[in-house]
């Protein structure tokens, strides 16, 4: 019993290794075919299309619901205290910093991360990666690179765009259902969340945008059999994509906290 | 002209050993035929003479140049010059069949779209796969898309074609025109290696045919001593004999 466990652990810990290797790899190639000719913009352009204004009505549905949620919450917890008139301060920070960049990262990881990981997956079941490698070209520059641009641009937007519509639902349940007036909540908002409040929650969204892009493009890239393994590679992404997403958010906010001390 | 020479070429996967020291050569102009059973590793040598997969050991000169220690982007160039026509043709699926011929020359020259859009109606035609250029890779039969894969592998004409069992699974109408292709192709001085299981194919285009089996290459012969040897690992390969019992025969 013992030496199955130490197995599977051992199993898992070289999987966990290999992923980080695998992408680290990944990245860095990436990196190096973006420095060199051809510049395919349009297929840029396109993923942009696809991760950004595709995901819109998701990002709406979820982060709406996320402010007025946390409006509400807030609002019935602060009201025994007499702290209403502080909801619209505490909501507007909790989503700017934290709520508009994780929220919209873990619902672009279950959207484009399990797309790009099934996407790239079939494509290697296909045989079309390498038709690209056989006609000259390199899948890393036509396949990965533009996704990995494509998210690193699209999320960082998603989340300005999440931020500002969490706002506007706390600004509703403000108003319909905690009495404060959508000016008094429009104003603490301005008074409260501040440049680098904005600027912290956009960094973590570029963060977890390359996250989400290498590890669907490293699973997808790794597949070899049939469409099983196209089925595994997209489960893996969104469980490794979401992981990475709350744990790193854990860390950026740490390092955020203390260079915010320092200055 | 030696244009292509395999030296001891060795790769294994797991505990497998594929290839166990596959040695030969190709002339300038010739078409080659090569034979083997199911999993003797046929197309693996294409692929390795592309790079797409790599040797445990040997060498595989291409021009006097040995590919085995080139990196990904060095391959690059290779490969522009190195065609493979894929057996199931691997066609970019969310393409359109003229996007899919397109590609590798917006890729690798500098013709303007109404030149490139000139040279794949062209090619289309040689294919008889003119008017369906819009059409996307789903919507065709099988037939026309492994004639649209070679298409798209011949339209930079490469010095080598690779075939990869080009006629498995194929009508005879369908057999007829890739026959009739890698006949244009090698009448044009191209070079060529036919991986297949289809021996009159192999026998109607081929200049020699090699048989692959344990991981070696066991016997060559022209398709005239094929057709007139009374027996052999080629013809018995030919005739549907168990290989096993081959060895006995031989």
């Amino acid at each position: 019993m013992m030496q199955i466990l130490a197995t599977a652990a051992s199993t898992h810990l070289l999987s966990i290794f290999e992923f980080f290797g695998g992408t680290f790899i990944l990245f860095k190639k990436s990196i190096s075919e973006c420095l060199h000719r051809p510049f395919y913009l349009s297929l840029i352009n396109e993923q942009i299309y696809h991760i950004g204004v595709r995901s819109l009505p998701l990002i709406i549905i979820t982060l709406s619901a996320i402010g007025m949620v946390m409006t509400m919450q807030f609002g019935l917890g602060l009201q025994k205290f007499g702290g209403t008139l502080y909801v619209p301060r505490i909501v507007s920070v909790s989503i700017v910093r934290e709520l508009g960049p994780v929220f919209t990262g873990l619902m672009i990881a279950g959207r484009v991360g399990a797309g790009i990981a099934s996407e790239i997956g079939s494509m290697a079941v296909t045989q079309q990666i390498d038709a690209i490698r056989a006609l000259g070209t390199s899948p890393i520059k036509r396949i990965v690179v533009p996704r990995i641009i494509g998210t690193c641009i699209a999320l960082p937007l998603l989340t300005l765009f999440a931020n500002i519509v969490g706002l506007l639902g706390g600004i509703i349940i403000g108003k319909s259902d905690l009495n404060l007036a959508p000016s008094f909540y429009y104003n603490k908002i301005f008074e409260t969340v501040t440049l680098m409040d904005f600027s912290t929650g956009l960094f973590k969204s570029f963060v977890f945008a390359l996250v989400i892009s290498i590890s669907g493009c490293y699973y997808g890239l790794r597949v070899k059999g049939g469409t099983r393994e196209v089925g595994a590679a997209t489960t893996q992404t969104v469980v490794m994509a979401s992981i990475l997403i709350l744990v790193s958010d854990f860390f950026l906010t740490k390092i955020f906290f203390i260079w915010e001390k320092w200055n | 002209m030696e244009l292509i020479r395999i030296n001891n070429l060795c790769k294994s996967f797991d505990k497998k050993n594929v290839h166990k020291g596959v040695s030969f050569s190709v002339i300038k102009g010739e078409c080659l035929g090569l034979l083997g059973g199911s999993g003797t590793g046929k197309s693996l040598i294409l692929r390795s003479m592309i790079g797409l997969e790599k040797i445990d050991s040997g060498e595989i000169r291409i021009a006097g140049t040995d590919i085995t220690k080139f990196n990904e982007r060095e391959l690059l160039s290779v490969r522009q010059k190195v065609a493979y026509a894929f057996q199931g043709g691997a066609l970019f699926d969310s393409m359109t069949v003229f996007d899919n011929l397109a590609y590798p020359l917006r890729e690798h020259t500098k013709l303007t779209e109404t030149d490139i859009y000139q040279k794949v109606l062209k090619t289309l035609s040689d294919f008889d796969l003119k008017g369906n250029e819009y059409l996307l890779p789903a919507s065709l039969s099988g037939g026309m898309q492994k004639r649209v894969g070679l298409a798209r592998a011949i339209i930079l004409e490469p010095d080598i074609i690779l075939y990869d069992e080009p006629t498995a699974g194929l009508d005879p109408y369908n057999t007829k025109v890739i026959q009739d292709t890698i006949l244009r192709l090698k009448a044009t001085g191209v070079t060529s290696i036919l991986v297949t299981h289809d021996m009159p194919s192999a026998l109607a285009v081929c200049d020699r045919i090699m048989m692959l089996m344990n991981g070696k290459i066991v016997a060559t012969a022209t398709p005239a001593e094929v057709r007139e040897q009374p027996a052999g690992v080629i013809k018995n390969f030919m005739m549907g004999f168990h290989q096993k019992r081959q060895k006995g025969r031989d």
